[in-house]
């Protein structure tokens, strides 16, 4: 009988009993987040992890990164071309292209990619980890799993991340004037003179702060899940789509957070 | 000495432990026994920490488990091996980078000759052969991963060991190796440990005490002859299922044997 009760659909005891739950998951990643700060004196051991795992997860993601940071310039020079043309200069072109990379679809996209390469990984590893008992067997030995496991994959998220933002703006802006080239005859001169007309140093940094606040998103939120996975195999499922979910919700809510925070309050 | 007083665990309404309370003496080894489910390992999570009790104290070493700091508790862990029921190895490392995370001491941890020299050491102690020290775990049978986690435990040169059923899964010869580790362990080191199984005959050649959990409660403790000749309904009911065991088993290894001699 127990069990109807907790089936009836009493509004305010559901929503007491998620908030409940959301106020928990929020302490304990708090929790999580103050660990790892600690977790940074033992550099003795993170120092040589944090470098295998970003060779890991940095080259393996490159070239999925790089394909579509590529299309992503060849669809928006081709789009701008076809709003644009007859209306505006050609340079507008330029302009439209780098920035719309560097600002928004670098970052983004790049992250987005990452939280399913990454996030699914992270939480698959650790929720593995811990329903073989080898988070514990971890503990049982003295050592710490913050330092030894989590540490090193956050790291090595915040080194790859970013750097990968680079590489796809760069890659986005060289396909999307190549393609403008073909497909509108616009120069090289008059591209460049776009591209620097409306950009400011500032921007680059921007993405960069962007991709640091997604980079964070994709390697702590699938952490957290993993780590915290119960229930066996169809515990680590569960945790890995629920990472990569919520590692994307929580991309697109930054975004939106970051573009309000720095770009419009100016 | 590791000291259980009264300890109680539950998981949402499953009552796991109630009340539970078990003294293991300075280079004693005791035997903890019962049914599957009915909370061995989770009574050897509560020693070392891994799981929290409900109320009740845990003291290891003269130490209030639940009430160390971090630091302090690692530092304890470092001196309590712990052989998981079912290996827990690390699965992307290899043997022998299992075994050397084992070495708690961080000076020889650092020491990258005598780690090589306390891996082989190790396997030698469980029966392992050399080879395996660069094979990754899931290239290992059961029985090789059960020993594997028991040599990572023992690498540290521990002062207790709990051990979680370290001979199930393991073939006849092997789990005499195991038990003949438990005893040589106490009596040349005085290693002081806890033996967590279901198999009756193994754990009563190991144990100086026995101690039978039925029933979220410890039912029975004693030397092993005291349990056997226990006129306790619950402790023979468990025995004498055992023995049936037993003897099935010894029966289908006779079976085995025969046909070894056919062939
Ligand atoms: N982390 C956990 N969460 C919920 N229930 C658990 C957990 N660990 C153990 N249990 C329950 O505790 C009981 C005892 O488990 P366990 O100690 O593993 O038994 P055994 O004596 O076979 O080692 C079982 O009913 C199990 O379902
Ligand atoms: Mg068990």
């Amino acid at each position: 009988m127990a069990n109807r009760a907790e089936l009836t659909l009493d509004p305010l005891r559901l929503v007491a009993r998620s908030s409940l739950r959301s106020l928990d998951h929020v302490g304990r990643f708090s929790f999580l987040v103050v660990d790892l700060l600690r977790g940074l004196a033992e550099w003795r051991i993170w120092v040589s992890r944090t470098l295998e795992q970003a060779v890991a997860v940095g080259y393996g993601s490159l070239f999925i990164v790089l394909l579509v940071a590529g299309f992503a310039g060849a669809v928006t020079s081709l789009q701008t071309g076809y709003q644009f043309t007859g209306t505006l200069p050609l340079y507008y072109a330029g302009a439209v292209i780098s920035e719309s990379m560097i600002l928004e679809l670098g970052p983004v996209l790049t992250a987005l990619i990452l939280a399913g390469r990454i996030g699914a990984r992270y939480a698959a590893e650790l929720g593995t980890m811990r329903v073989t008992e080898q988070i514990d067997a971890l503990e049982s030995l003295g050592r710490s799993p913050v330092s030894h496991l989590l540490l090193p994959r956050v790291l090595a998220g915040l080194l790859v991340v970013p750097a990968l933002t680079m590489f796809a703006n760069a890659t986005g802006i060289v396909v999307g004037y190549m393609v403008a080239k073909g497909s509108l005859g616009l120069t090289y001169g008059d591209f460049e003179y776009g591209a620097r007309y409306f950009f400011r140093p500032l921007d680059l940094w921007y993405s960069l702060v962007k991709s640091y606040c997604f980079a964070a998103a994709v390697t702590l939120i699938p952490c957290y899940i993993g780590f915290n996975t119960q229930q066996g195999a169809e515990g680590v499922g569960r945790a890995t789509t629920t990472a990569v979910v919520s590692a994307s919700v929580a991309i697109l809510l930054l975004d939106a957070l970051t573009t309000r925070l720095l770009l419009v309050a100016k | 000495m590791i000291e259980l007083i009264n300890v109680s665990k539950r998981f949402v309404d499953n009552v796991v432990l109630d009340g539970v309370s078990l003294q293991v003496q300075e280079g004693e080894t005791v035997a903890l026994l019962g049914p599957s489910g009915v909370g061995k390992s989770v009574t050897l999570k509560t020693i070392n920490g891994l799981l929290r009790p409900d109320t009740g104290d845990v003291i290891v070493d003269g130490l209030h488990v639940q009430r160390l700091k971090r630091k302090e508790l690692a530092e304890l862990r470092s001196k309590i091996g712990y052989v998981f029921q079912y290996g827990a190895l690390f699965d992307s490392m290899t043997v022998a980078e299992n075994i050397r995370l084992g070495i708690t001491d961080e000076t020889c941890y650092d020491d990258a000759q005598y780690c090589v020299n306390r891996v082989q050491e190790c396997l030698r102690l469980v029966n392992l052969a050399l080879d395996v020290t660069d094979k990754y775990p899931a290239e290992l049978s059961g029985g090789m991963k059960k020993r594997v986690g028991i040599a990572r435990a023992i690498a540290g040169k521990p002062k207790y060991l709990l051990y979680d059923e370290p001979t199930s899964g393991l073939d006849p010869v092997n789990a005499d190796v195991i038990d003949g580790l438990i005893e040589r362990l106490r009596d040349e080191l005085g290693v002081t440990s806890v033996v967590v199984s279901h198999d009756v005959r193994g754990s009563f050649r190991v144990a100086d005490r026995v101690a039978l959990l039925w029933q979220a409660k410890i039912r029975a403790v004693g030397p092993p002859d005291q349990i056997l000749a226990s006129k306790d309904p619950a402790v023979q009911q468990f025995l004498e299922r055992d023995l049936e065991m037993t003897l099935i088993q010894a029966e289908s290894q006779e079976g085995r044997e025969a046909r070894g001699r056919n062939v």
